[in-house]
């Protein structure tokens, strides 16, 4: 019997968790409602995935259960949510006082967000904001409730717990601040646990690991989990049952499998089929080798980020970013640079972009060193080198008109006349599958999408050899990930621009890269040609990251170990070396960095 | 911390030195012979010269000011022309008076503007928060001038409730100790000279501080607001935590850093911006010895006051930056 299966025979045995009917919620000064007539059943110790794209109404769903909707605005307008007390009885969630409330919030239902990094609040210690979920809901003495948060956080695999409870968020990282919101989440042994999208945010590898962690977690309680995502990796990594959620009704509902299987409602094929899977992509059509001059070629580049300290600030020690990395991207060609938060990617792309002088190498654009460019010559070679932000919507300006947004850099180049200018916008807005009205409208009127899509007509508005994107399209829903892909290969060919593609989703880097680059702690691991790296990683980091992508379908789940890892610290000593090391030719192509073992 | 300490107060010795420079150019440059205000009118040339070489004022203007700064630095800030005493000891025995003003009139602030902002941050777009809102407004927006000139017509003059100016009564024999009149009533236990120190105090704290309570109020509201958005404060009310608890133990802790930079940026012009208010309420502070000062063209007493306001207004935001470092545990490690 899986794990699966007892689940649902445990739903059998015990009974309905929590029930929900006709859920309707309206916030203030809109005429429709945020959701509407959602009906829910979580059953005792089950696993139940809310899925659906942004502003599908699933967070407002959640929110509503416990009740936090109100201090957002919004207000329950319809429907019951009975929540079963384990002794026959039942409550309706919806008619409770606030007081109620508080009682039920944290203690019989408890919830974690998608943000770990801001869900902490920063000026108090985790042992405090620990202690107080503890000490509201239970009433035990300090001592007893430190040894409470104490076990909580051995619970959740946290090393160190001691020292962590006198520490501070900042003090962590963003997988060990998730895992301290689940610590505090489990301490006070909840009915149900309710997680809106709370690995959306983190890395792939440690998203396993906190996946993993639930499930475990999960089958040692007994707690049900409402699990709520966009992304149906995770939904079959693990869910018991799947309901659907498009603008603010459900549309589909059903065991895991079958809905895998054989998912009734179009949306839900839809979703199933936008969902980037590993290992789907045509073999790749080898490119022609060519002795041309690549058109970005990064030789031994070193980056350091001095910390300075002391009454009179000397340079203590440096931050080793970004660690004797080389690699050639040649025109038409698009690398892509995975790794996780921190392993230097981005710190690489700024030194490429020089917006941060790197410590030593050589950065050649065309063939040409510009990092000995004078500022003169700098903004000449600038034409040369754009840029794709992850966040489109931070990266517009909103007070500007998308024909001035992508006009700017034509602008400040001095690249024609005001005629030529307008002409060649056009064309750009044409080009990125945006109406010619698009011209005059504010970057607050688009989706994600279409924003995303001004973003990269603004990177090609100079005809530059080298586009930098910076995990263009992990903000985006998976439906509209396509389309932007798609968009990106399409002018990549037209224009025949080199691209250097960071990202961290190995499913969008095997639908774009021709080669895979991978980063870990500031070095460059592994490079080769895409089917070589995804078919036969050779080191075992990169293994593991292909490892810790999920799966799209519940029958290849994997029961994953955890393994705490020690993460070495990037801060060295003033004058540390980098570390010798050769890059071995494994197969055509393929290098492996060698030397130290991990 | 203590590094960080160190090294915010060594930062405070350049802007001394360029604020004293400031000072002393303006001095120079200020219309009118300093000598002429210290002879009579029938002083001849040589009785001139005589008093000029007396008081350092025939020197070049680069030597009268190297001159200025040493002797600063060991304390001395010149004599007033018009005194004839230390302008150090002129303004020791005023400082006190200044501060306690301001301490007073900013503890009423904060007593009254902080909570206020909480509660309307809590309830935004309540009649509370309007009235509150307005009410700060005009707080700010009054001129204290004039505040104060109501005031003593109102309670000093048709109710006869209060004084109408001064620090104490005449006939209070109090000795001195710290020069806080309240302080030292209590520390020799004059529960009599305690009730008439606070007496006098009441107006020209309650004018002083109004402006103070509208900003505080207005600031924490905004703070408030700000962090109760925030990710965090929906953890807390996901744990059951009562509304009392997230307002004031998630939100507020967040909300003080802004608000502790409002205080102490208040405080530091609170104590300058006294001068009107010791004026209208003739209370014996350094305000009130400025505006002599000027009127008398006692250019010692100016620059000695000039560089001791600029002093208060610059450890004043050390005293901030380091507060921060205790609400804030992030700026520890910067």
């Amino acid at each position: 019997m899986t794990v699966c299966d007892r689940n649902i025979a445990n739903v059998a045995a015990t009974g309905t968790l929590l029930s929900v009917s006709g859920l309707r919620v309206s916030f203030p000064g809109t005429d429709t409602p945020a959701v509407r007539d959602v009906s829910l059943r979580v059953g005792r110790g089950e696993v139940v995935a809310l899925v659906g794209e942004s502003g599908s109404g699933k967070s407002v769903t959640v929110k509503a259960l416990m009740r936090l909707i109100e201090f957002g605005g919004g207000r329950v307008t319809a429907g019951r949510a009975w929540l079963s007390d384990g002794q026959g009885g039942r409550i309706d969630l919806f008619a409770q006082s606030e007081a109620a409330m508080q009682q039920i919030r944290g203690n019989r239902i408890a919830m974690i967000f998608q943000e770990p990094m801001t869900s902490l609040n920063p000026v108090l210690t985790v042992g405090f904001q620990l202690r107080e979920a503890v000490q509201r809901h239970q009433n035990v003495a300090r001592s007893e409730a430190d040894r409470i948060c104490l076990e909580a956080l051995k619970q959740v695999r946290l090393s160190e717990p001691e020292r962590r409870l006198r520490q501070y968020p900042h003090e962590l990282s963003g997988g060990m601040r998730q895992r301290l919101m689940i610590a505090m989440a489990l301490a006070c042994k909840p009915d149900l646990l309710i997680a809106d999208e709370p690995t959306t945010a983190l890395d792939v590898t440690v998203q396993a690991e906190i996946l993993a962690l639930l499930k475990m977690i999960q089958r040692e309680t007994g707690m049900a989990i409402l699990f709520i995502t966009h992304d149906m990796g995770v939904v079959a990594e693990i869910a018991d049952r799947v309901q659907v959620m498009l603008r603010g009704e459900v549309i589909e509902d059903g065991l895991v499998h079958a809905v895998f299987a054989a998912p009734r409602h179009a949306y839900t094929r839809a979703l199933l089929d936008a969902a980037p899977k590993l290992g789907n992509a045509p073999p790749a059509t080898p490119r022609p080798v060519t002795d041309a001059t690549p058109a970005l070629s990064v030789q031994n580049l070193i980056v350091r980020y001095p910390l300075s300290g002391g009454v009179f600030g000397r340079v203590r020690a440096n931050v080793h970013a970004v660690e004797d990395v080389s690699f050639d991207v040649a025109h038409g060609e698009t690398l892509a640079l995975v790794g996780e938060s921190g392993c230097g990617k981005s710190s690489l792309a700024k030194a490429i972009l020089r917006l941060y002088e790197p410590a030593e190498g050589r950065i050649l654009l065309n063939g040409e060193d510009i990092l000995g460019f004078d500022h003169a010559r700098m903004m000449l070679a600038r034409r040369g080198i754009q840029m794709i932000f992850q966040d489109p919507y931070a990266s517009l300006n909103p007070r500007k008109c998308v024909a001035d947004i992508i006009a700017e850099p034509l602008e400040i180049h001095r690249t024609g006349g005001r005629t030529e200018i307008a002409a060649r916008v056009a064309t750009l807005i044409e080009r990125v599958g945006l109406p010619a009205s698009a011209a005059h409208c504010f970057p607050h009127e688009f989706s994600g999408g279409q924003r995303q899509r001004v973003c990269i007509a603004r990177a090609l508005a100079l005809n530059p050899s080298v586009i930098i994107a910076d995990e263009p399209v992990s903000a985006l829903d998976v439906s509209i990930q396509a389309q932007i892909l798609d968009l990106i290969e399409e002018v990549q060919e037209e224009f025949n621009v080199a691209i250097l593609f960071i990202s961290h989703d190995m499913a969008v880097v095997e639908k774009v890269a021709d080669r895979i680059a991978v980063m870990y702690q500031g070095e460059l691991i592994e490079i080769g040609p895409r089917d070589a790296m995804l078919r036969m990683p050779a080191h075992p980091y990169t293994k593991r990251l292909l490892d810790a992508v999920p799966i799209a379908h519940p029958d290849q789940r994997r029961d994953r170990q955890l393994t705490a890892r020690e993460i070495s610290s990037p801060i060295r000593a003033v004058g540390a070396e980098s570390a010798a090391f050769t890059m071995t030719e494994i197969a055509p192509g393929h290098f492996l960095r060698c030397s130290r073992d991990m | 911390m203590l590094t960080y300490s160190v090294k915010r107060l060594f930062g405070v010795i350049p802007v001394l030195l360029i604020v004293s420079l400031l000072v002393f150019l303006l001095m120079q440059a200020a219309p009118g012979d300093p000598v002429s205000m210290l002879v009579s009118d029938e002083a001849t040339t040589e009785d001139r010269e005589r008093i000029a070489a007396a008081w350092g004022l025939d020197q070049p203007a680069s030597v009268q000011y190297l001159n200025f700064l040493t002797n600063a630095a060991s304390g001395d800030l010149g004599t007033s022309f018009r005194y004839r005493e230390p302008v150090m000891d002129l303004v020791l025995a005023r400082l006190p008076a200044s501060i306690e003003l301001a301490l007073y009139a900013t503890l009423l602030a904060i007593s009254i503007g902080i909570p206020l902002g909480v509660l309307a941050a809590a309830k935004p777009n309540s009649i509370f928060d309007t009235v509150g809102s307005i009410g700060g407004f005009f707080g700010i927006s009054m001129p204290n001038f004039w505040l104060g000139i109501l005031m003593i017509l109102i309670f000093a003059g048709h109710l006869n409730l209060l004084p109408s100016g001064g620090r104490e009564p005449w006939g209070m024999d109090l000795p001195r100790l710290s020069g806080f009149l309240t302080l030292d009533a209590v520390l020799q236990g004059r529960w009599d000279a305690l009730w008439q120190a606070l007496r006098h105090l009441a107006l020209p704290a309650i004018v002083l501080g109004t402006a103070m309570t509208g900003i505080i109020m207005q600031i924490t509201r905004a703070s408030m607001l700000e962090n109760l958005g925030e990710d965090y404060v929906m953890t807390a009310r996901a744990k059951g935590l009562s509304n009392r608890v997230v307002l004031w133990r998630h939100a507020f802790r967040n909300a003080l850093v802004s608000v502790i930079t409002i205080i102490g940026l208040e405080f530091g012009a609170l104590i300058s911006g006294a001068i009107i208010v010791e004026t209208v309420f003739s209370w014996p502070g350094i305000g009130l010895l400025l505006i002599q000062g000027i009127t008398f063209r006692d250019f010692p007493l100016i620059t000695g006051l000039v560089l001791i306001y600029t002093t208060i207004f610059v450890m004043m935001n050390v005293l901030i930056d380091i507060l921060y470092t205790i609400v804030d545990p992030r700026i520890r490690m910067r």
